[in-house]
């Protein structure tokens, strides 16, 4: 696409062309890297297509299907470096297209992708050229094994040479072998090797579409408010006032919320202020922040789930030289993804198309059709580009809500949430409690660990068949079960409690960045208590686990850990082991004053298994680690009558460039292991390591998130019992 | 009808003067290059030049621009030196993630090497801490704007 | 027509030609009252509106230092809850006299003393303007005040202190558009209210007029002609600016009461209007007060006082997207800062404060403007450090606030 002012490709109608049940839509694209490269294209006929991943056009323009969203991570790059590979093209020359509803991954997130499409997509690529390989071999009556694939042609024993398109038909008609050799890391030309991403270059020149972008001929804008307080509803609505604004169209009322529908979205704004709209609010208008920690308090005691042990804690306990406790306390967050909530939606009494950006595809077209009483094969969803995913796209209500609200009109119906409906209607990462003791050897070292977590099991909404028998929620064992420390003595309990008044989701990081924080601090306090440098208390707990001592070693030593530091600054250090990747991070701070921190240096230190696009692999780290940050020192949402009270950047704050580490250096070990994920690693590492650095040189314990809460201040909740 | 100088184009818009520069840009015009994040110019991400100053599009009434300044979005810097210096600089060091706050990051750079072509790394976050990312690639977009400098350095 | 009314016609005709001829006109607007300009003149819809609500249908509360929260009751033509089942001389008593039926003594909220200059026929047009308005049967709530002042009918000792109003006829040493410029200041628009302190009875000030006071944790600065305090250093047409559209180019713009004040009342008026007031401010005697903020500088500091990084910093990213570094503002001329006596360090940067703890909107001509409220992203610390910066930076100020005057201004709600 060159056009000027980008129109979502996805305007032109899918052709559905079957084949395992997969939709190919018509590229009009040119080979060869242009303008449009990284533009999502649908509608790619092609007469080869050996699986859902791959088509081949005679033209020789080679589409890959994306089973993985695109929302920042790189996957694209990364999806197109593995089947790439295989089938040896260059993966600038190839156009990309989002996997419809069924097509590919039900589910992007949990930073999983590398990790389950390692394989899949290298065999589809190596099927796909193996099969090229005996069209060619038929054509020039050699083995297939004598024909080369390189760079999207085919070259023969005899010095032949063909564009993959025009062995293309021939190929499709060959059987799709079971089998095929993989490349052996020796092989590789592309995986490990730092390629530039695919996306970059339509989104530096403004021509990605994301969802919010979607334009639909003859599409009307809505502006939603829905009930400010969870499971209220709409009561009168007085639409006077909004139907006289220049522009508005229409009202739309859905059982929860209303939608003021004009021509563009700044006439919906004014008539969503104008429309006079009382809300029924239910009970839970009680709700404040104080009655959710109250909840929580309550299951420090009492009955709880046991959710791992081994040992003995009890006689570990007992035996002990010496015990430690610590509560640790963090706040619900909001996910406040740069791109808005959004979704276009056109519902006909024959189908219905939508395009937005989801992590759940499939739910979202499941959805859709439930509202609308369409079989889901009448359901197109076309996803775009997201605008920041962070877990937020993991749900998909918006969704569902555009499809009640576009039922009820016969255009196509863009609906956008206000930057103040994204925050206070956002679902929540979770408040939780956690409770650590610890029984120590006379060096101060653990014997035993008893570990109790008080918050909700965020699957038991979201997917409860993923719930344990036992109510424990697995997410929660990242950072306390899955760790790079053995326990001699170990006991995991978790005493779950549902918060009132709000809903809550995925983060980037539920349980890694939760689990970490309290973990990581907790063995830095131990540390302290034992007069033992925090590095050199770790190195002691993984001796036994060389990947973990490695990163350790790594970034003890690229950080100068134990260089010394000018006046006021100070240096902490996390180590983990999550989402199957290794991670070790110093952080170095500078503190002026109390509530004043500059981030002078990240050191990190990461084995993540085989790499795949090692600059990516830095590229995530940089940016999870910024994302950590911003929540650790700044992000609360706190509730008062039932009504979240952050509703924008002012009240929301997100870190800024001036307030970013003036510095980040990743540092990667090699390893032969299977790819880690590394989405959620920087993230789950930031609030340990900053909390370690700022009670460096505070000489006080940093507890709360936020850590520029007030009750981390020495007048505040510290409790702490030693024995 | 509101006169509209967009990319060296005339334009006529038919809408109240009271309606921020943004929505004329995306939902009037189509050009959606230019996006919205806040709505109270708290983020940055819908930034564009007028008479090459940055200003955030979304807090900006088209009733106060007038027929004659020049507006200049995203999609209207293909003749444009820095533009395009900056935008290699972005790709050569894989600056974008999500990509969706890039387009205000863009313009502000450029409003910022234009006026400073050399800036100092606190010139640099002045200027573009206005700007949020919630990928976090502010190390690379500050990276990136010492390149520029360093390419243009030559000849200053 | 009779020939003395046609006497008189033409004798008031050549007066109004006259008048006409040397650019002068009486307080009074000649002709049939204009009962909605003159409810904009009288700002009637801020105080007798509830945010959000239906204008007019009164339940803004007013906390007054001492007595208690009164709140402003349905001016609506609603006849149970409003206005409507009032004869008009009711509501002229009530208006100009303070004494609503059944004897009800209004307290000194309501400026009565001040609409006391309007005449009896100005305020029935805006009786009759009102009635065109659409009608709420909203009831506000009870007003919570102390003993004594909850006895309504100690107000007729209030009044005999402070001296209902009477009639307030031209002066003629002045120009007749002085005296409408009195007219408008001290009458409908009743400035003083705000901008004149309190006496120990809770009246306004004669002797110190106009030298400022405190409203709602808001200075309500001092606008006698003070060329260091008051208003005696701005320029006739800064000054009708600022009146007119809420910001003048190196006066920063009008927030919070006075935001109000502008974008439901002063902007509505006439350019001729707007220059009578003036004439008549610029008139009013220099008093001194504690309202002085350092001069203007031409450039704001380059260097930053090491003591202010911090704000600095945070300036840099949470306001300069709207007001620059330099305070000239981005994307609106209402978001120039640069100059304005709030910026610059008056009073002890208490304003400052209220409007980045409570923020501020301004109506415009090209919508409403606003600043946002930035407490709850930012601690108290945070904040002061703000507000340091921003009057060492914009006026060499050496004026500092605490994280605990942050609270305290958090703490002095806006009216509801």
């Amino acid at each position: 696409m060159t056009s000027k002012h980008p129109s979502s490709p996805a305007i032109r109608r899918r052709q559905v062309l079957g084949g395992a049940g997969a939709f190919v839509l018509a590229a009009i694209l040119p080979a060869g890297r242009s303008r449009g490269a990284g533009m999502l294209v649908e509608d790619a006929t092609a007469p080869f297509a050996p699986n859902a991943y791959i088509r081949i056009g005679s033209d020789n323009v080679i589409t890959m299907i994306l089973p993985n969203i695109e929302m920042g991570q790189g996957i694209y790059t990364s999806s197109v470096m593995l089947m790439a590979e295989e089938l040896g093209v260059d993966p600038q020359s190839v156009r990309i297209e989002a996997a419809p509803p069924g097509g590919g991954a039900e589910i992007t997130g949990g930073s999983t992708s590398s990790m389950t499409e390692w394989m899949p997509l290298r065999q589809a690529g190596a099927a796909a050229r193996a099969m090229l390989q005996q069209a060619a071999a038929a054509r020039w009556s050699c083995a297939p094994d004598a024909c080369v694939a390189q760079d999207g042609y085919m070259t023969g024993p005899a010095g032949q040479r063909l564009p993959y398109g025009e062995l293309a038909a021939e190929a499709a008609k060959l059987p799709v072998p079971k089998d095929v050799a993989l490349k052996t890391p020796a092989q590789f030309r592309l995986i490990g090797r730092p390629m530039h991403r695919l996306d970059s270059q339509v989104k530096v020149d403004g021509q990605a579409t994301f969802g919010i972008d979607a334009q639909v001929p003859g599409q009307k804008v809505g502006a939603v408010a829905a009930c400010p307080v969870i499971g209220g509803h709409v009561g009168h609505v007085d639409t006077q006032a909004a139907l006289k604004i220049r522009g508005v169209v229409t009202v739309l009322q859905i059982e929860d919320a209303v939608c003021v529908v004009a021509d563009h979205y700044w006439a919906a704004r004014k008539g969503l202020a104008a429309l006079d709209v009382q809300w029924v609010e239910g009970p839970n208008a009680a709700v404040d922040t104080q009655a959710i920690y109250r909840q929580l308090e309550g299951g420090l005691s009492g009955p709880a789930i046991l959710a791992d042990h081994h040992g003995d804690t009890q006689q570990a306990m007992t035996r002990a030289h010496g015990r430690y406790s610590a509560t640790y306390r963090q706040p619900l967050l909001a996910h406040a993804t740069m791109e808005p909530i959004n979704c276009t939606i056109h519902v006909r009494p024959d189908g219905c198309d939508i395009w937005t950006g989801t992590q759940v595809a499939e739910r979202a077209r499941d959805t859709t059709a439930e509202v609308t009483g369409l079989p889901k094969d009448r359901i197109k969803l076309h996803s775009q580009y997201i605008g920041g995913g962070f877990g937020r796209r993991l749900e998909h209500e918006y969704v569902t809500q555009a499809a009640r609200f576009g039922r009820q009109v016969s255009y196509p119906l863009k609906i956008i949430w206000s930057r103040e409906e994204d925050i206070t209607r956002d679902r929540f990462r979770p408040a939780y409690l956690d409770h650590l003791e610890a029984g120590l050897d006379e060096r101060g070292y653990i014997t035993g660990l008893t570990h109790r977590i008080v918050g909700p099991a965020v699957v038991a909404r979201w997917e409860p068949s993923g719930l344990g028998a036992n109510g424990y929620d697995d997410d929660l064992s990242v950072g306390t079960v899955i760790t790079p420390y053995t326990y001699p003595a170990y006991r995991l309990e978790f005493a779950r409690r549902e918060p009132p008044g709000v809903i809550t989701a995925w983060w980037r990081g539920v349980g890694g960045t939760r689990g970490l924080f309290v973990v990581e601090g907790f063995i830095d306090e131990l540390a302290q208590r034992a007069g033992i440098d925090p590095v050199a208390y770790r190195r002691e707990m993984v001796r036994n686990n060389p990947r973990a001592l490695a990163v350790l070693e790594r970034v003890a030593r690229e950080s100068g850990w134990g260089a010394p530091l000018p006046p006021n600054c100070g240096r902490g250090v996390a180590l983990q082991f999550a989402f199957g990747s290794y991670l070790a991070t110093v952080v170095e701070v500078e503190m002026p004053a109390p509530h004043d921190i500059r981030i002078r240096r990240v050191t990190c230190a990461v084995d993540c298994g085989q790499v795949i696009n090692p600059d990516q692999i830095a590229a995530q780290i940089e940016g999870g680690l910024i994302f950590g940050f911003s929540a650790a020192l700044y992000n609360e949402i706190t509730l008062e009558k039932g009504r979240v009270q952050q509703d924008n950047f002012h009240t929301w704050r997100v870190m800024r460039m001036n307030e970013a580490p003036k510095r980040i250096d990743v540092h990667l070990i090699e390893s032969g292991e299977s790819p880690g994920g590394i989405g959620e690693t920087g993230t789950a590492a930031a609030a340990p390591a900053l909390a370690n650095a700022m009670a460096a040189v505070q000489k006080r314990r940093y507890r709360y998130l936020p850590l520029l809460s007030p009750l981390n201040q020495p007048s505040g909740h510290e409790k702490e019992q030693q024995g | 009808m509101l006169t509209l100088q967009i990319n060296g184009k005339s334009v006529e818009v038919d809408v109240d003067p009271d309606t921020p520069l943004l929505w004329v840009l995306r939902d009037v015009l189509g050009m959606t290059g230019t996006k919205y994040g806040c709505g109270i110019a708290e983020c940055g991400v819908c930034t564009v030049h007028v008479d090459g100053r940055p200003v955030r599009s979304c807090s900006l009434p088209v009733g106060l621009i007038g027929p004659h300044k020049a507006i200049t979005t995203i999609e209207g810097l293909q003749a444009d030196p820095v533009a395009a210096a900056v935008r290699k600089a972005w790709l050569d060091i894989d600056v974008v993630q999500c990509g969706y706050c890039q387009p205000g990051q863009i313009m502000a750079a450029i409003a910022l090497l234009k006026k400073i072509p050399n800036p100092t790394d606190e010139q640099i976050e002045a200027g573009m801490s206005g700007n949020l990312c919630r990928c976090g690639t502010y190390m690379r977009i500050r990276a990136a704007i010492r390149n520029v400098a360093a390419a243009q350095g030559v000849t200053p | 027509m009779t020939m003395t009314g046609r006497g008189l016609g033409r004798i008031t005709g050549m007066l109004f030609t006259l008048l006409a001829s040397t650019g002068i006109h009486p307080a009074h607007a000649a002709g049939a009252p204009d009962g909605q300009y003159l409810t904009r003149a009288a700002d009637c819809e801020v105080c007798h509106t509830r945010p959000g609500g239906t204008p007019f249908a009164g339940g803004r509360a007013f906390a007054i230092p001492g007595m208690g929260v009164i709140y402003s009751p349905n001016i609506t033509a609603d006849r149970q809850a409003g206005i409507g089942a009032w004869t008009d001389d009711q509501f002229v008593k009530a208006v100009r006299d303070g004494v609503s039926p059944g004897w009800k003594h209004l307290y000194p909220a309501m400026p009565y003393r001040d609409y006391a200059y309007m005449t009896p026929d100005e305020v029935k047009a805006i009786r009759a303007y009102l009635a065109t308005l659409p009608t709420s049967a909203a009831r506000p709530p009870e007003n919570t005040l102390k003993f004594p002042f909850s006895i309504r009918s100690a107000m007729i000792f209030w009044n005999l202190v402070n001296g209902p109003a009477s009639s307030h006829p031209d002066d003629p040493a002045h120009t007749p558009s002085w005296n409408r410029g009195r007219y408008l200041v001290e009458g409908p628009g009743h400035c003083a209210e705000c901008h004149s302190p309190r006496t120990i009875t809770m009246g306004v000030s004669t002797a110190n007029a106009y030298a400022g006071a405190d409203v709602g944790g808001w200075r309500a600065y001092n606008i006698t002609s003070s060329k260091t305090d008051g208003i005696g250093a701005w320029s006739a047409d800064d000054l009708a600016t600022y009146l007119s559209t809420g910001h003048a180019d190196g006066h920063g713009s009008a927030s919070g009461d006075m935001g109000d004040v502008v974008s439901h009342s002063l902007r509505y008026l006439t350019r001729q209007d707007i220059d009578a007031m003036v004439e008549y401010l610029r008139d009013i005697p220099a008093r001194s007060s504690a309202d002085g903020a350092p001069p203007v500088i031409a450039q704001p500091t380059a260097t930053h006082d090491p003591a202010d990084s911090h704000g600095a910093m945070l300036y840099a990213g949470a306001c300069a997207g709207c007001h620059l570094p330099d305070g000239s503002g981005r994307q609106n001329p209402v978001a120039s800062i640069a100059g304005a006596r709030t910026t610059l360090g008056g009073t002890n940067g208490q304003n400052l404060l209220q409007v980045l703890t409570h923020g501020s909107a301004l109506q415009t001509a090209t919508g409403t403007a606003t600043m946002p409220a930035f407490h709850g992203g930012y601690s108290d610390q945070d904040v002061a450090d703000i507000a340091n910066f921003v009057m060492h930076h914009f006026g060499q100020s050496s004026t500092k606030v605490t994280a605990v005057d942050v609270a305290k201004a958090k703490a002095t709600s806006a009216p509801e």
